[in-house]
């Protein structure tokens, strides 16, 4: 097998290797961004008793305004709820038309502090808002939220065990090449050894040439994950963005990072190999 | 007394055993610094089973080798290095490496000693001067005669100054004036100070020789 013919076999493999693993990790980039973006537009809605009272409503704008993690705190009268509801129904307006009476409760909307939006703190805070006097509900969209992140996690534990399997794919690759390499060049490893070269001597080209055949690999895979990004943007971008997110690539850093572990992989790879091989 | 002082090789005892089959039964002998000892005997005596020993290209199952103050029974295959670059070794198949140049072959002894270019370049030339190949320096083993191939390889062996010469059947596959030619050369480098081991199973090399003759036969020496 000519040496040529193993290098590209072992480029094309990292390559999609890499690829794999770069595409689950771009995939968690970009749910995790959009988990952040809705958990950013998180309220907390405090509906109110329709007994409450103005000294009610005082006394507990002020006791939430006191508890932890509040950024800001809005009244939202039953009179402007409604009149929001209308603005948001003008298409269908008959429908309340003929209400008698305001059905809304008074409200407040509750902002929170950027750092305290995992959403334990907030159904914590929910929870104690809860615990006042004169609160009917309190509400947060905890249901969809807590949903949604359970189904990312469950995808993040499915993208670290293919990393890993992947991981181990591509050490078991690389080092099953050099061991062909190593092979193909037997009989030159025993003259080397024979005119007195030592293991350092003969093990370097090898350590380069290990390197070298990952970070093309590398960068054969994270150029076709970039090729599939932009396909993917071009042909689905609308459906996909939102509007308002833009689906992100890997940043620079990242890029280098991936590239480096594909080194790390090769660098390891060549480790095992050379090692069984020149023991023998 | 002062001949045991200048003993280089010392071998006691040495056996060596495929499975059952004995390859070296019981060899002792003393070979000095600067001397040429030919080895003679059959195929199969153990000629070069001897001189793989030497140079760890195999290892014996029972007895000591002392070479240059080395116990060749404590080298490990990860120092073995420290051994070989006492010693040039020329073998019947020349042993090239293909896919070099016949410069890149002989300069790599002295790569992997860490020498600098410089010093390689000139080094690798004067050598291919004194074995008259100057002009192929370029060329690939493959694109050489036996006698030519041979040629690089006595010179690679010599570059790195061994302090001893193993000559494994080195004119075995030549014609007779290749050979010779062979034989001239390692005369020069045993004049030059180098201790030389030559096996060989070519009488005409030997009827006239006034070196140190050792006869094998079976894996035992004869007296």
């Amino acid at each position: 097998m000519s040496n040529r013919f193993l290098n590209s076999v072992t480029i094309v493999t990292i390559g999609l290797s890499i690829l794999i693993v770069s595409s689950f990790a771009l995939f968690f980039m970009n749910t995790n961004a959009l988990l952040d973006f809705w958990r950013k537009g998180i309220r907390v809605l405090v509906y109110l008793e329709p007994q409450a009272t103005e000294a009610n409503r005082l006394d507990l704008r002020y006791q939430i305004q006191q508890m932890e993690n509040v950024q800001e705190i809005h009244f939202i009268s039953k009179e402007t709820a409604l009149k929001r509801l209308k603005d948001q129904m003008r298409n269908h307006s008959s429908l309340l038309e003929n209400l008698k009476d305001n059905p809304l409760p008074d409200a407040f909307e509750i902002r929170i502090i950027d750092t305290s939006r995992e959403l334990t703190n907030v159904a914590a805070l929910a929870e104690k808002i809860k615990s006042l006097s004169q609160v009917e509900e309190v509400e947060y969209g905890q249901h969809w939220v807590a949903r949604f992140s359970h189904i990312i996690n469950i995808f993040r534990f499915i993208g670290y065990a293919m990393g890993g399997l992947f991981l181990f794919a591509t050490l078991f690759i690389i080092a099953n090449t050099i061991r062909l390499v190593l092979y193909s060049r037997k009989e030159e490893i025993e003259i080397m050894r024979l005119v007195g070269s030592n293991d350092r001597f003969i093990k370097t080209p090898f350590y380069i040439e290990g390197l070298i055949l990952s970070a093309l690999g590398g960068i054969v895979g994270l150029t076709a994950l970039f090729a599939a990004y932009r396909f993917v943007l071009s042909k689905f971008h609308s459906s996909l963005s939102l509007g308002l997110l833009e689906i992100k690539f890997l940043s620079i850093e990242q890029y280098f990072l991936f590239i480096g572990g594909s080194m790390l992989v090769g660098w390891v790879g060549c480790y095992l190999s050379l090692k069984q091989f020149l023991k023998n | 007394m002062k001949i045991v002082d200048t003993a280089l090789i010392r071998i006691f005892n040495v056996s060596k055993h495929y499975g059952s089959k004995p390859a070296l039964s019981q060899i002792s002998l003393e070979i000095f610094k600067n001397e040429f000892v030919f080895f003679t005997g059959p195929s199969g005596a153990g000629k070069s089973t001897l001189l793989k020993l030497l140079y760890l290209g195999e290892s014996f199952t029972e007895g000591q080798v002392l070479i240059d103050g080395m116990n060749l029974a404590r080298i490990s295959k990860s120092r073995a290095h420290i051994l070989r670059r006492k010693l040039g070794i020329i073998f019947q198949d020349y042993k090239l490496i293909p896919g070099k140049t016949v410069f890149q072959n002989i300069a790599l002894v002295l790569e992997a000693r860490g020498m600098g270019q410089r010093l390689i370049q000139k080094k690798v030339q004067s050598i291919l001067r004194t074995v008259g190949m100057e002009d192929r320096s370029r060329a690939f083993p493959l694109g050489l005669s036996g006698g030519e191939q041979q040629k690089v390889a006595f010179a690679r062996a010599v570059v790195g100054e061994p302090k001893i010469i193993l000559a494994d059947e080195p004119t075995g596959s030549l014609d007779a004036d290749a050979a010779e030619n062979i034989f001239d050369l390692l005369t020069t480098f045993h004049k030059r100070g180098a201790t030389v081991l030559f096996a060989t199973h070519d009488t005409s090399l030997i009827r006239n020789t006034r070196h140190r003759i050792i006869h094998l036969k079976q894996g035992h020496l004869q007296v």
